[in-house]
């Protein structure tokens, strides 16, 4: 579908907090345009101090996370085209800033419990000497975590964060799959089951998959990272023979 | 003058810039010792750096032991045109590796030899294979690995929060001035060393690879300041950004799609490269496509190469211009471009080697690199110029300021090769962080001057008070489609000499925009504001290509086709302010170190016995 010349109506939420209310912009579109593009529109024709967050507009930086519709996604990665289709004629497009987490001002919301949370959790720690060893299958299972661009789309959309707000208690999926990619090194040697089990809270995750879905760099969020991760704090925890074996042995338990 | 309350800091070192570069500095920096903070224009983690693809240059000698730090420093100089300062060249070769290596313990996995050490690919200009790299994600990977490392080291990070001013007492800097962009509220910084970390300037141009934070701002506060400027008129624009849509023009098809085998054709589906070869590179390169493909199998599947690489991993200023003129002669794609292919490595090695250029092209512009072609074309990538620094400890011309990164000079020259820029900022990141802190250490805090503050914030605060005016977006709009067509890949006088009154034009409109009052995230405003550096280092950039009158490297002139060795080769051009003015002047290159001139020779030597032994020398 060609998009050139067609005037497109959009609601954008602007304002702060609780004061902030959608108001409508209509553009001209453009070919192959993204609903980045169309803000960066609105800005530089209509509205100078609409606030939205971008770096990269390549699907890199995992700045620009918006409810575009109703839907979680990138604004640099979501095509006209598609949004057009799937919204009503007549109709105008929707953009609204992630819903979890606090609302700074139109578009932009303050993601820094992500950060905070990721400051609590210890890096890397392997052996003293360089050129580690390890191969490429090692490697790999490792690197899918390492892909995340830190959109916290999935933490926008997880249930136990977005409506049951239990910041405090749980890390949510971001960093889980954060505690995943450390726990599953092949040369890591901290122990983080404790942690993992008690102050990231990996218990409080039910398995929707909605985390997963969301996801723009394609991480198996639930399956890949989260569900390992609560198998080996069950086995640490409610496996008596794993605990035997590691009482005498002093091992961390590998899977 | 109205006074506006603002914040006081004060640390021992202030890091502008939370990049590769700024990180690694600030990570030194704190490990020195030093009281340390970074100062970044977005969150952690989402700097420019963070786009990076293909790899990280350093001759860890893993996927071909031939390589070492002598063939790094030949290859560099090779691709600087000679003009890179051969020091930081050197410095760059040898500390490199243990560089990388030191990521690997931070916690970087990068892809593994058979061998499960560190693997490396090739890319254009250098001999072997030598990119450590993860897929086409590799910045992503170094961030990440920086960042995760950084928060543990006790450094206070100011997200989201710009610099606009540096504080100076008499001769040296003391401190900066920065506004959060979230709040908009105002801080004072005192500061006993300060390091520049804030990358490039490509956004000057309508097409480019880069971020919206590569206004050029580091370049512009050395400038203010004082500190001198080098190489501004070489701009690396890469020969492969995407072309079709309209909307993602300019985006980066990483050269590691080149670095795997990708051939360029245009439209008589020739493979073009054959034929542009340069004197400098002729017989370093296969000649016929057989010898390329050779190459290819040979490389993929993890062996030495025994015949030469394809011409398609000539430097990139050969490779864009090669594309240029095949889009002038006719011979171009649809939408202004060549075509590049990789679907002869299958559907599975694209997937695992390039997965994130797979994505792009599906989900940007609906093509299925597995099976189809791509469009590219030259795009604004890299600024090889910039902030003139000591190649020890990477402190600028003004006591205090250094600088560290994209946004400072000398590594590159007349021409970047890819994957030494990551391995720029890990080396010379960490030189500037030491040094900043060692400075540090022997010095008192310096006072806050309120005058300069209150000034640099009126300055800032002015834009919004102005009531009516013109919407900064669209000047930042017309003022890069200006550059990219007078100031772009090919250059002449006249159209140099107009860039020059166009620029005064733009500055003294973006002077009277009006962004609205909000001082709230106000994008606008930041790009009111950001609209004053972009027209100073765009000036910087124009002045030094006018006074250039030949080609050499990222700076190429129709009125002046060919190199001239006797005076541009040996000549570099430096760009500083006095009184609101630029001012330029030429300085002449200090002779190569006896000892490097031998390595340059034997590497030579190796490389011509290398290519004789496998196709024989034109
Ligand atoms: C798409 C793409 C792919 C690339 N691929 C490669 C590759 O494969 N290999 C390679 O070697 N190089 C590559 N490069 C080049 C390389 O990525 C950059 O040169 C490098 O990352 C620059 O790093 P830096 O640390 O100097 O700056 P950046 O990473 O750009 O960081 C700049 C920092 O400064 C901050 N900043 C700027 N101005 C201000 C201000 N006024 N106040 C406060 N903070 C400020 C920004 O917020 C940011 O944090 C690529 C570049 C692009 C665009
Ligand atoms: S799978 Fe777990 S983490 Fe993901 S959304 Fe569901 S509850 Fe949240
Ligand atoms: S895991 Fe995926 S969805 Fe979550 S922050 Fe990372 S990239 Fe975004
Ligand atoms: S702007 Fe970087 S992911 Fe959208």
């Amino acid at each position: 579908m060609s998009l050139k010349g067609r005037k497109q109506a959009f609601r954008v939420t602007r304002g702060v907090g609780d004061a902030a209310e959608m108001e409508e912009y209509e553009i001209e579109l453009d070919e192959g345009m993204v609903v980045l593009d169309c803000v960066h529109r609105i800005q530089h024709e209509q509205q100078p101090d609409l606030a939205v967050r971008w770096n990269c507009k390549a699907g890199k930086c995992g700045s620009c996370s918006a409810e575009i519709n109703g839907r979680p996604r990138l604004m640099c990665m979501t095509r006209m085209s598609d949004v057009v289709a799937e919204t009503p004629a007549g109709t105008p497009i929707e953009i609204r800033p992630m819903k979890a987490f606090p609302h700074v001002k139109d578009l932009v919301t303050d993601v820094s419990w992500n950060y905070e949370v990721a400051q609590r959790i210890a890096p890397v720690k392997g052996p003293e000497a360089p050129n580690w060893e390890f191969n490429q299958a090692e490697a790999h299972r490792v690197q899918h975590f390492r892909e995340c661009i830190e959109c916290f789309l999935c933490v926008n959309t997880c249930h136990v964060l977005r409506d049951h707000a239990r910041f405090d208690a749980f890390a949510g999926p971001r960093n889980l799959v954060r505690l995943a990619q450390y726990e599953m090194h092949p040369l890591d040697e901290e122990d983080r089951l404790p942690e993992i089990k008690n102050e990231f809270g990996v218990e409080y995750c039910n398995i929707t998959r909605c985390c997963t879905e969301v996801c723009p760099a394609g991480i198996r969020i639930t399956d890949d990272a989260i569900i390992p991760l609560k198998e080996r704090v069950v086995d640490r925890y409610y496996d008596p023979l794993q605990r035997i074996w590691r009482a005498i042995t002093g091992r961390k338990v590998r899977m | 003058m109205s006074k506006e309350p603002y914040t006081e800091h004060e640390y021992d070192v202030i890091v502008i810039g939370a990049g590769g570069a700024g990180l690694r500095a600030a990570i030194e920096a704190a490990r020195q010792g030093a009281r340390t903070a970074v100062i970044t224009k977005s969150l952690l983690g989402k700097a420019h750096t963070v786009m990076a693809e293909g790899g990280c240059a350093a001759s860890l000698g893993n996927a071909d032991d031939r390589d070492s730090w002598k063939v790094h420093f030949h290859d560099t100089m090779k691709g600087s045109k000679y003009l890179a300062d051969w020091r930081m060249a050197e410095i760059h070769a040898k500390e490199a590796p243990d560089r990388v290596r030191e990521l690997e313990q931070w916690g970087a996995v990068f892809d593994r030899t058979p061998t499960h050490v560190i693997n490396q690919r090739n890319f254009g200009g250098h001999t072997f294979p030598r990119l450590a790299h993860v897929g086409d994600s590799t910045g992503l990977e170094i961030i990440r690995t920086l960042q995760e490392r950084g928060i543990h080291e006790g450094i206070d990070m100011f997200t989201e929060h710009t610099v606009r001013h540096l504080l100076k007492e008499g001769e040296r800097v003391t401190g900066c001035v920065a506004y959060g962009r979230v709040k908009g509220d105002f801080h004072a910084f005192s500061a006993k060393s300060v390091v520049l970390a804030t990358g490039g300037i490509t956004r000057c141009w309508t097409v480019c690879s880069g971020s919206w934070e590569y206004t050029g701002d580091g370049h512009a506060l050395a400038l203010w300041a004082g500190a001198e400027l080098r190489d501004m008129e070489f701009v690396q624009f890469h020969p492969t950004g995407m072309v079709w849509p309209p909307s993602v023009r300019g985006i980066l098809v990483t050269e590691g799609v080149r670095g795997e085998g990708g051939r360029l054709y245009n439209s008589e589906q020739q493979r073009f490269m054959f034929d542009y070869v340069p004197a400098m590179f002729r017989g370093d390169h296969a000649d016929t496509i057989q010898e390329s493909d050779q190459w290819v199998a040979e490389v993929v599947s993890g062996r030495q190469a025994t015949v030469r690489r394809p011409p398609e991993l000539l430097t990139r200023d050969v490779v864009a211009k090669a594309i240029n003129a095949e889009v002038k002669a006719g011979r171009g794609s649809p939408h202004g471009g060549a075509f590049l292919d990789i679907s002869h490595r299958g559907k599975d090695a694209i997937l695992h080697k390039l997965p994130s250029m797979y994505h792009q092209f599906k989900e940007l512009a609906g093509v299925d690199i597995s099976e189809e072609m791509m469009e590219v074309g030259p795009t604004a990538h890299y600024v090889m110029g910039g902030v003139r620094v000591d190649p020890q400890t990477q402190e600028t011309t003004v006591p205090g300021l250094f600088a560290c990164g994209e946004v400072a000079s000398g590594l590159h020259g007349a021409n970047r090769l890819g994957g030494n820029s990551l391995s720029d900022l890990i080396v010379f990141g960490k030189r500037a962080g030491e040094h900043a802190a060692k400075r540090a250490k022997n010095l008192a805090p310096p006072p806050i001057d309120e005058a300069q503050v209150q000034a640099a914030i009126a300055e800032m605060v002015e834009p919004l008070e102005r009531g009516e005016g013109e919407n900064p977006g669209r000047i930042y709009d017309e003022m890069r489609d200006m550059m990219q067509a007078k100031v772009g890949i090919i250059r002449t006088k006249h159209e140099l000499e107009e860039a020059v009154d166009d620029l005064r034009a733009f500055k003294a409109r973006a002077q009277a925009c009006f962004p609205g009052t909000d001082r709230r995230y106000n994008s606008g405003w930041h790009q009111a504001l950001d609209l004053i550096n972009m027209a100073d280092v765009s000036m910087a950039a124009t002045l030094a290509a006018l006074t250039r009158e030949e080609s050499r490297g990222g700076h190429t002139r129709d009125d002046f086709p060919t190199p001239d060795d006797d005076h541009w080769g040996q000549h570099l051009n430096i760009v500083w302010m006095e009184e609101g003015e630029l001012k330029i002047r030429q300085e002449r290159l200090e002779p190569i170190r006896g000892d490097l001139v031998a390595v340059l020779d034997e590497v030579k030597a190796m490389i011509k016995a290398r290519a004789e032994e496998q196709g024989g020398a034109r």
